[in-house]
């Protein structure tokens, strides 16, 4: 855990001195360490454009891969992560319908998260209203009824994007990409507390996520009211998640990915798994945003190209490595 | 409220297709009991009422004097421990599988085991003989492995009553065996107060000082296995005609199935 820390530090070094200007690790850190607007472009180049979009890379790759790693725990179901259950169908379709009809032109551009998010939170309510019965949800209803409202949520976006202007299907599109660049630094340090505070929050319940491995009912049996368990963290994940795709948005396969790479690596004990997720799915987007940003320089590729090629490649050649080894 | 040890009470739970009712119940603490019945006659549901894995309709359950539905889930893990047919196949070590049986005891800011947790998770693990594969994944070892890791960590928990439902229904005679005797060994040992459902009816008979036997979500009767395991009554319930006779050596029933071809040749 320690390594992984030392690694997202390093990580978060490479991601402030890499670009279209490169600068020295330790200039970085001379730079930083000063603390104070110096005037150069150095300086500006660091704390407002590369330092935001490395914290924002921690927290939205951090807390995706974090929201995977519980509703895999939760569902006992590897295949399963934040966007399996409809949460970024909801919030691209808050965020079409806010660019269609030009809320964020006549409200303000805080309307494209504002209505990614409430989009999310709609998805997230409708599953878990639609899976609940006599006060106890059906663990395996939630999934079916999160992959069928994702259906229905990306059909009714791609309506609103069949029927829009050129224009406005260009900024869905460009939304629906994903891409670290946010210019509100409210923003990002919502998203970078909400992330922290699930993962607090998500430890106190690390001996429940491991009896779940047995099954809900065996985790009962050691003493544990599973159906409180799996509302609070389904209702946890998913807000989470919800934040990072309505900032930051669609950021595929972090979700996914990061926590077999660990299970892969290092076995499905929680107490390892919750802040391992957190810190690789970090060092993960950070690397990933490096990435995006200079492979076409002057040029920036979207960010979830890079995760879903890099994530895809790593986690197929451990796949393999693991098969030789058994 | 009864003083017996474990006591069940006019207890009924089922789900829509399928209800158990009426059950009354007692067992002695210290007691091996058995309950047996035809498939579909609600021995699981039983366990599932119990254990509160389905809702109860009617009825009480009390452990030591004490209402089960009124104990918080911890406390009730604290008592009951529960081994089921099959062992949960995830990749964990056999160590870390039997040290979920402290979990009962931790409190929610207790991340890792204690040093007592560990002393009890292997003193149990010596007594069910799956100390030496400690470090191996649970799904390395086989069947009877598998399920004396699963009795490791039930008794983990340190219960006071232990519920198993059919722990050798899978297994071949010598592992049915080396499990029932380690169970009695346990019941005799540690006087811990053990009930079963089982479907053999002749490993029933050798074991359990008691038998409960179940018909279509009724209890049907109970008592000795000299008591119930008769002609009629395995006749009655499980709808076949078998032979019954005395084991020499243990003096306990033993039932012989009768074949059609056999019903045939005696006919002849």
């Amino acid at each position: 855990m320690a390594a992984m820390l030392v690694i997202l530090l390093v990580s978060a070094g490479i991601g402030l001195s890499v670009g279209e200007l490169k600068l020295g690790l330790m200039d970085v850190f001379r730079l930083l360490a000063k603390g104070a607007d110096d005037g150069s472009m150095e300086y500006m180049l660091i704390s407002k454009i590369r330092l935001p979009r490395v914290i924002l890379g921690i927290a939205v790759g951090g807390a995706l891969s974090l929201a995977g790693v519980i509703l895999q725990g939760i569902y006992r179901n590897p295949l399963v992560e934040p966007f399996t259950l409809g949460i970024s169908g909801g919030a691209s379709l808050g965020v079409a319908f806010t660019i269609v009809f030009g809320l964020h032109i006549s409200l303000g551009s805080f309307m494209l998260p504002l209505s990614g998010f409430v989009g999310a939170f709609v998805i997230i309510f409708l599953v878990y209203t639609l899976s609940s019965r006599n006060g106890n949800i059906n663990i395996q209803n939630m999934l079916l009824t999160g992959v069928m409202v994702s259906f229905i949520a990306s059909s009714a976006m791609m309506f609103l994007m069949a029927t829009t202007s050129s224009d406005n299907l260009h900024g869905i599109v460009f939304w629906i990409m994903g891409s670290l660049d946010e210019p509100d630094t409210g923003l990002i340090k919502l998203t970078l507390f909400a992330s922290l505070l699930v993962l607090v929050i998500s430890y106190l319940f690390v001996q429940p996520l491991n009896a779940l491995r047995l099954g809900e009912e065996k985790a009962m049996h050691l003493g544990f009211n599973t159906n409180v368990v799996i509302r609070v963290l389904f209702v946890m994940a998913s807000l989470l998640a919800g934040i990072c795709v309505s900032v930051a948005g669609v950021i595929g396969f972090v979700g996914l990915i990061i926590p077999h790479v660990l299970r892969l690596l290092f076995g499905s004990d929680y107490r390892f798994l919750l802040v391992g997720s957190f810190l690789l799915g970090g060092i993960f987007l950070v690397l990933s945003d490096v990435v995006a940003r200079t492979i076409i320089s002057p040029n920036e590729l979207p960010i979830g190209v890079i995760t879903g090629i890099i994530g895809g490649v790593v986690f197929l050649l451990l796949m393999s490595q693991n098969r030789k080894k058994s | 409220m009864s003083e017996s040890f474990f006591h069940i009470d006019n207890f009924s739970c089922g789900y829509p297709s399928f209800k158990l009712s009426g059950i009354s119940l007692s067992l002695e603490k210290g007691s091996f009991s058995g309950i047996i019945g035809p498939n579909g006659s609600g021995k699981t549901t039983l366990f599932r009422g119990v254990t509160s894995s389905i809702a109860t309709l009617e009825g009480s359950v009390y452990l030591k004097g004490k209402n089960l539905q009124k104990l918080s889930l911890k406390e009730r893990a604290q008592n009951i421990a529960i081994v089921s047919q099959f062992v949960d196949l995830d990749q964990m070590s056999v160590e870390d599988y039997v040290l979920m049986g402290r979990m009962p005891y931790q409190n929610r800011f207790q991340f890792f085991e204690s040093k007592d947790d560990l002393e009890k998770a292997r003193n149990y693990m010596q007594l069910t003989d799956v100390l030496k594969h400690k470090d191996k994944l649970i799904t390395e070892l086989s069947g009877g492995e598998q399920q004396r890791a699963a009795i490791a960590r039930a008794l983990t928990q340190e219960p006071e009553l232990l519920l198993l439902d059919e722990p050798t229904s899978h297994l071949d005679i010598t592992h049915q065996v080396r499990i029932l005797d380690l169970l009695h060994r346990l019941n005799q040992e540690m006087g811990l107060t053990v009930l079963m459902v089982i479907h053999d009816l002749n490993l029933a008979s050798e074991y359990c000082d008691q038998l409960i036997l179940f018909k279509e979500g009724q209890l049907f009767t109970q008592g000795t296995p000299e008591e119930v395991l008769t002609f009629d009554t395995i006749e009655k319930v499980y709808n076949t005609p078998v032979i019954t006779r005395t084991n020499p050596y243990s003096n306990k029933p033993v039932i012989f199935l009768v074949s059609e071809k056999m019903m045939k040749k005696s006919k002849q």
